[in-house]
């Protein structure tokens, strides 16, 4: 029945997603939308002059590192979930939580370390544009992190497997999403600071 | 169960419309998943609104027509808003333009017009059993009320709702001390707009998903109504912008509520300078009309869709240039994000830059051309049948040509210098926008009105309506074009302290008085709606003879829209008067097998096509029938 739809729409019904996943998507073109405004605005400002220079924080390459590195244990932990390998699967997203905490309390320290160097977010618009950056992407990041504990606990119900993917595969993009979206911000910051 | 088949498109309740459904009150008014009545609801918080705004709107055109009135008849109502000697507080008129504004733009032109039809009609006309997230389409309109009751809230609180203008420019919204509004009104606004967008997003998400995903077969892109298209576009301009005014109000809440500068630079009050520096006004206004001129064609898209369908059915005619008209809409859409600027062209930016606007902008005109021209030729020597749709629907067309041309003249930033904030802008915004769009809404009323209540609305009624507001909304805004090229600046609360501006008075006072005529004539409309939802004459399946799927649902249609097979769609939807068909529309159903009479040598080929599909469909229904029994 399939093979015999896929003559009739393959040429009227070109595209045909999972509505869900779909809708993910445009939930993250909206959340890109709200960082390209931000970083548009930080740019327009930083061109106006009065701009206080700073060093970033170092602890921002270590936050990439660990942000990275949760991908890759997310990747391993969806790759597992593929194979029907539950071990591997559990383990890969216990050890993605776990990490995306640590990203969070790090981020948290650079905020300390900001504040060691007088740099506040009240004061000259560099500083608060900075904790904008990292407040509104940590907020979407505990977004995250409650999907991926979501996820998490289906996981240990034997509910994510290879015939049902969805959640799993929605919870992957989102936070690989987040990582790009902190690379991205970082990388921004270090060539525009 | 024979639509077993129909899973493949349908996701979400293909299963409901077999067994009885016993919805109680709550699940069926309410809190419904239902996207006709998620539909409705929007359109009634919406028509509350629009009472609302032009209630607002009454006062200060008084104000404006008849400086020296005593007012002291409105203090029951406004209470202290009305001053001692029994004129409105100069505090409050601000107020009132800025809520007038919100208001309009966005509770009912914006939720109202995109919320009621977007829900209503994309599956209905696309073919689908619900929104692909009924859940979350609930959650949109939900938000909505909450926005609304907290925006509602703030028309009444002590120091009065926020006062800086619609676009809330800071410094004037940032710092408290700059007027009352800028206390708690705004404070109100900026969390009432949060859950407005988080509305918008919601919506837009799932229209542009059930658009894309839950089609159903034989709806490609090339054979959806024009209003899906329109309705498409519009939820992916608010996909992109409404996230930008979010960022900018983030900002805003952060520099009115923990200090900061972002928008906030060398502020003195009272001799004594803030402690706010290095911020800058104008990021605000590059942030907000980066939404905000999208936000017109948020406003304008879905009536300019609304108005291709209904003047192509009571014309008896295709629509003329297809694809010119989503082209057309996609030209829009685009040139809407690389235009905000024409906005601000005495914000002080760079002229140069005003010049790169100042074009694009002007490109705008051509795509709004191919439209009016395409809607023109489509009613050229067609059959017409001036139904009250109909007659709102060629309202829309000559308001979004008088008001167009205007725009023209405001898109060049020399002149602009001239006209800039004055009664010209005002004149030209509400005809364009703001009269188009509602008539593009109240054309869509009565146009579905029998599909959303399965009545009839008295079309006698509706003509006077028509003629009233037609004529009233060129009485109030047509004489506002010489009063702007006179120099008067909008948002004044009076003109005869100065001498440049004393005269006149008589034009405002006609302005006024055409206003609340007017406005007093939307009554007939509000009572021939809600008494003809319940008395109405009963419609007929399909009253307009029309083609489009909506009208091969039932007078009632359930939950799920189709009691069985959800049809499947043969053609596009404008096969009216074609040459040699019995009659002079073929709705969408029919297949190009079942007319030959009329088809073209092309269609002849694509018969051969069709007969396959037909074939298919029904040894899959026969498979399924024998694999269920």
């Amino acid at each position: 029945m399939e093979e015999k739809f896929a003559y009739v729409e393959g040429a009227e019904q070109p595209i045909s997603m999972h509505p869900k996943k779909f809708a993910l998507w445009l939930f993250i073109v909206s959340v890109v939308m709200i960082f390209a405004s931000l970083t548009s605005a930080y740019i327009v400002r930083q061109a106006e002059g009065n701009w206080l220079e700073f060093e970033l924080p170092s602890i921002f390459w270590y936050t990439s590192i660990i942000i990275v590195l949760s991908s890759v244990t997310l990747h391993v932990a969806y790759q597992a979930a593929k194979k029907d390998d539950f071990q591997k699967l559990k383990g890969g997203m216990f050890l993605t939580v776990l990490l995306g905490l640590v990203f969070l309390v790090c981020q948290w320290y650079s905020w300390v370390a900001l504040v060691d160097r007088d740099v506040y977010f009240v004061g000259n618009p560099a500083g608060s544009f900075l904790y904008v950056f990292t407040g509104l992407h940590a907020i979407h990041l505990i977004s995250g992190v409650i999907f991926l504990i979501i996820v998490l606990i289906s996981s240990f119900r034997y509910k994510v497997h290879s015939k049902n993917m969805n959640a799993m595969e929605m919870c992957v993009t989102y936070w690989h999403f987040l990582g790009g979206l902190w690379l991205y911000l970082f990388m921004f910051l270090l060539l525009n600071h | 169960m024979a639509t077993a088949h129909t899973a493949t498109h349908s996701a979400t309740g293909h299963d409901h419309h077999d067994h009885e459904h016993h919805d109680n009150f709550i699940t069926k008014y309410i809190f419904t998943t239902d996207h006709k009545m998620i539909g409705k609801q929007f359109l009634v918080t919406g028509m509350f609104w629009a009472i609302i705004g032009g209630l607002l709107s009454l006062i200060f055109r008084l104000q404006l027509g008849f400086p020296d009135m005593k007012l002291e008849w409105l203090r029951p109502v406004l209470g202290g808003w009305i001053t001692p000697d029994g004129a409105l507080d100069p505090e409050f008129y601000l107020a009132l333009v800025t809520m007038h504004g919100t208001i309009m733009v966005f509770f009912v032109l914006t939720a109202g017009l995109s919320g009621t039809f977007s829900n209503f009609l994309i599956p209905l006309q696309i073919g689908a059993r619900d929104m692909a997230s009924g859940f979350m389409n609930m959650l949109s309109y939900w938000l909505f009320f909450v926005s609304s009751v907290i925006m509602f809230i703030s028309l009444f609180i002590e120091t009065g709702p926020a006062s800086g203008g619609w676009v809330v420019y800071p410094p004037l919204s940032a710092l408290e001390q700059a007027m009352p509004g800028s206390g708690l009104g705004m404070t109100l606004w900026l969390v009432a707009m949060t859950f407005f967008i988080a509305s918008s997003l919601l919506g837009g998400i799932n229209y542009i998903t059930t658009v894309i995903n839950l089609r159903t077969k034989g709806m490609s892109f090339s054979r959806l109504p024009l209003t899906i298209w329109a309705f498409f576009l519009t939820a992916i301009i608010g996909l992109l912008s409404f996230p930008v005014l979010f960022s900018a109000a983030l900002l805003l809440v952060f520099d009115r509520s923990f200090g900061t500068s972002f928008y906030l630079s060398d502020i003195y009050i009272g001799g004594e300078a803030l402690p706010n520096t290095g911020g800058s006004p104008v990021l605000y206004q590059h942030l907000f009309w980066f939404l905000g001129h999208p936000e017109v064609y948020i406003v304008l898209l879905p009536a300019l869709g609304i108005t291709s369908e209904i003047i192509a059915t009571n014309s008896r005619k295709p629509i003329f240039g297809y694809k010119a008209m989503i082209i057309s809409m996609l030209g829009i859409t685009i040139l809407s994000f690389v235009v905000w600027a024409h906005h601000m062209f005495v914000s002080g930016m760079n002229p140069f830059l005003g010049s790169i606007f100042m074009f694009l902008t002007l490109i705008i005109a051509i795509p709004s051309a191919v439209k009016v021209f395409n809607y023109l030729t489509t009613l050229w020597r067609g059959n017409l049948v001036f139904t009250p749709g109909m007659l709102f629907s060629i309202g829309l067309v000559s308001f979004f040509i008088s008001g167009g041309l205007t725009g023209i003249f405001l898109g060049n930033s020399a002149i602009d210098i001239q006209l800039h904030d004055t009664y010209f802008v005002v004149a030209h915004f509400h005809l364009v926008m703001g009269s188009a769009s509602f008539f593009g809404m109240v054309a869509g009323i009565y146009h579905w009105f029998p599909k959303m209540f399965g009545r009839m609305m008295d079309a006698r009624l509706g003509y006077v309506h028509f003629w009233l507001t037609f004529i009233g909304v060129y009485m109030v805004f047509f004489p506002m074009h010489y009063i702007g090229i006179a120099g008067f600046p909008r948002r004044y609360y009076s003109w005869t302290g100065f001498e440049f501006s004393n005269m006149y008075t008589d034009l405002n006072m006609f302005v006024s008085a055409a206003a609340i005529i007017t406005f007093a004539a939307q009554f007939i409309f509000l009572f021939n709606f809600f008494y003809s939802m319940f008395r109405g004459r009963v419609a007929s399946l399909n009253p307009w003879r029309s083609n489009t799927l909506e009208w091969t649902t039932p007078l009632h249609p359930g939950h799920g829209n189709w009691p069985g097979e959800i049809p499947a769609v043969y053609r596009w939807p404008y096969d009216y008067s074609k040459p040699g068909a019995k009659e002079d529309f073929i709705p969408q159903t029919v297949p190009l097998s079942a007319t030959p009479e009329s088809n073209l040598p092309h269609e002849q080929e694509l018969v051969k096509l069709e007969k396959e599909i037909i074939a298919d469909e029904e040894t899959d229904l026969v498979a399924n029938e024998s694999k269920e029994s």
